[in-house]
């Protein structure tokens, strides 16, 4: 599984970091997305599909 | 003729009158036109498109030919004062699109990521105990939306404003004005004012003796030259505004909606488990949708979407209310299931305008579902339901008290 996130898109809801705050953080500066870990572990994978899935700004794609 | 005349009478009128024996669920007309989108009469006489469907508001939230500027002619105003009063409203995160949205949300995010929210937990507790305590040692009943639902995100929102608490009755009063559906012109012109009166002065005294909260962070932006004041101004009463009602009413009316289906109210009092507290409050957040009088865009080109087409300058109004109880998105969508699977509802919309605030609101949700119930097992409701009076008129769906005993 790796991840990309499009912070240009990004409009810092938060959503991905409640959904897989291992994967997921937010720049303290202005809340955009930062991604700790673009290839993360299977176990992850259905939190990280979830993050994709509620991202209102749709800046999270996955790429299996 | 005749035809044309039947034709006429078939637009349905929106938003609609919710039953008064299911005050909870949306209009009747809105989830029975049995398609996704239809256009229906507003106030001024204008048809715009009506998106009721889960799926097609995502579509058109997230469509950049989806315009939220509310300048351009055929939008589709809530109000007579909101129409009347669009020349005097600036740029904000609510009608600003593309790259000049995205410059200003920029500026006010920050306070509001998650982890920071999350850092407020322990203080949203202490506050709500507080509240808790005061209101059993009152008078028995009381009335839940001044003992708790509004105090509470009044205090939180201060906190994190740096708006002195002592000063809330002031503005709590102007924030009312603003979300009042039948507010005229006047009123909210002088509501606006008044309370762009009072920050000004706030952000010129933090310009001298900074805090740490987030009117300071905006007045250091004044200073740097990277924002104006009177942008500064506009931006705090956003926020100050937005941070009132909307939570206030998801504590009261949630409240009087677990007391209506206590095996629910039961499952949240008696549970350990903060992911069991975090899922009901996505499942209120679905069922009451609080911002219920719909989301207004228009169409900068021509929209296929559904086997419709919506032309270029055509106004639309997503129905969050409606998009939260479609069955294709939430199965039996009249049921309260605090177990359910709802974390895609719209009750903070969706897009790049979704709410701001949201994780605040949910952490102070978190807090008072879990506190409330368990602290005051016997709380109920101290009138009959049918005496509630709800804010069919407000631009935030709640009820106006919630009078409680225990």
């Amino acid at each position: 599984m790796k991840i990309v996130v499009d912070e240009e898109k990004c409009v810092a809801a938060g959503q991905c970091v409640v959904a897989a705050m291992d994967v997921f953080d937010q720049r303290d500066e202005d809340g955009i997305v930062v991604l700790l870990n673009e290839n993360p572990p299977p176990r992850l994978a259905g939190d990280v599909r979830q993050a994709a899935a509620v991202c209102p700004a749709l800046a999270i794609s996955i790429e299996d | 003729m005749a035809e044309t005349e039947t034709a006429e009478t078939r637009v349905p009128e929106y938003p609609g009158v919710r039953d008064g024996q299911c005050p909870f669920a949306p209009p009747a007309e809105l989830l029975e036109q049995g398609k996704p989108l239809f256009q229906a009469r507003i106030w001024d006489g204008s048809t715009p498109w009506i998106v009721t469907g889960h799926a097609a508001q995502r579509e058109i939230l997230s469509d950049p030919r989806v315009s939220v500027n509310e300048k351009l002619p055929g939008f589709p105003y809530p109000t007579q004062a909101m129409a009347e009063t669009v020349d005097h409203r600036p740029l904000t995160i609510f009608n600003a699109d593309g790259a000049d949205h995205v410059r200003i949300r920029r500026m006010m995010t920050a306070p509001f990521t998650r982890n920071r929210m999350e850092k407020l937990r322990p203080a949203i507790q202490e506050f709500t105990d507080e509240l808790i305590d005061r209101m059993l040692a009152g008078p028995n009943p009381a009335d839940l939306t001044t003992a708790l639902s509004l105090p509470l995100p009044s205090l939180m929102i201060c906190e994190l404003l740096g708006v002195p608490y002592a000063d809330h009755g002031f503005f709590q009063e102007h924030a009312t004005v603003a979300v009042k559906r039948d507010a005229t012109a006047e009123e909210s012109l002088a509501g606006m004012q008044a309370l762009g009166g009072y920050l000004t002065q706030l952000l010129q005294t933090k310009m001298a003796e900074p805090g740490n909260d987030v009117l300071s962070d905006f007045a250091a932006r004044v200073k740097a030259g990277e924002l104006e004041l009177p942008d500064a101004t506009l931006l705090a009463m956003v926020l100050l505004i937005a941070g009132h009602e909307t939570s206030a009413n998801m504590i009261t009316l949630g409240t009087a909606a677990l007391l209506e289906n206590p095996d629910q109210l039961e499952l949240l009092r008696t549970t350990e488990d903060p992911a069991v507290v975090a899922n009901a409050v996505e499942e209120l957040l679905r069922y009451l949708t609080i911002p219920h009088l719909g989301q207004r865009r228009i169409a900068l080109e021509d929209i296929e979407i559904a086997g419709e087409t919506i032309r270029a300058g055509d106004g639309i109004i997503v129905s969050l209310p409606a998009g939260n109880w479609d069955p294709e998105a939430f199965p039996e969508p009249e049921r309260l299931d605090l177990t359910r699977a709802a974390r895609h509802h719209h009750a903070f919309a969706w897009g790049a305008h979704q709410c701001l605030g949201q994780q605040l609101a949910r952490i102070e949700l978190q807090v008072v579902y879990s506190t409330l119930y368990r602290r005051v097992p016997t709380l109920r409701l101290a009138v009959d339901r049918d005496e509630l009076e709800f804010k069919g008129d407000s631009l935030a769906y709640g009820v106006y008290e919630l009078p409680v005993t225990w």
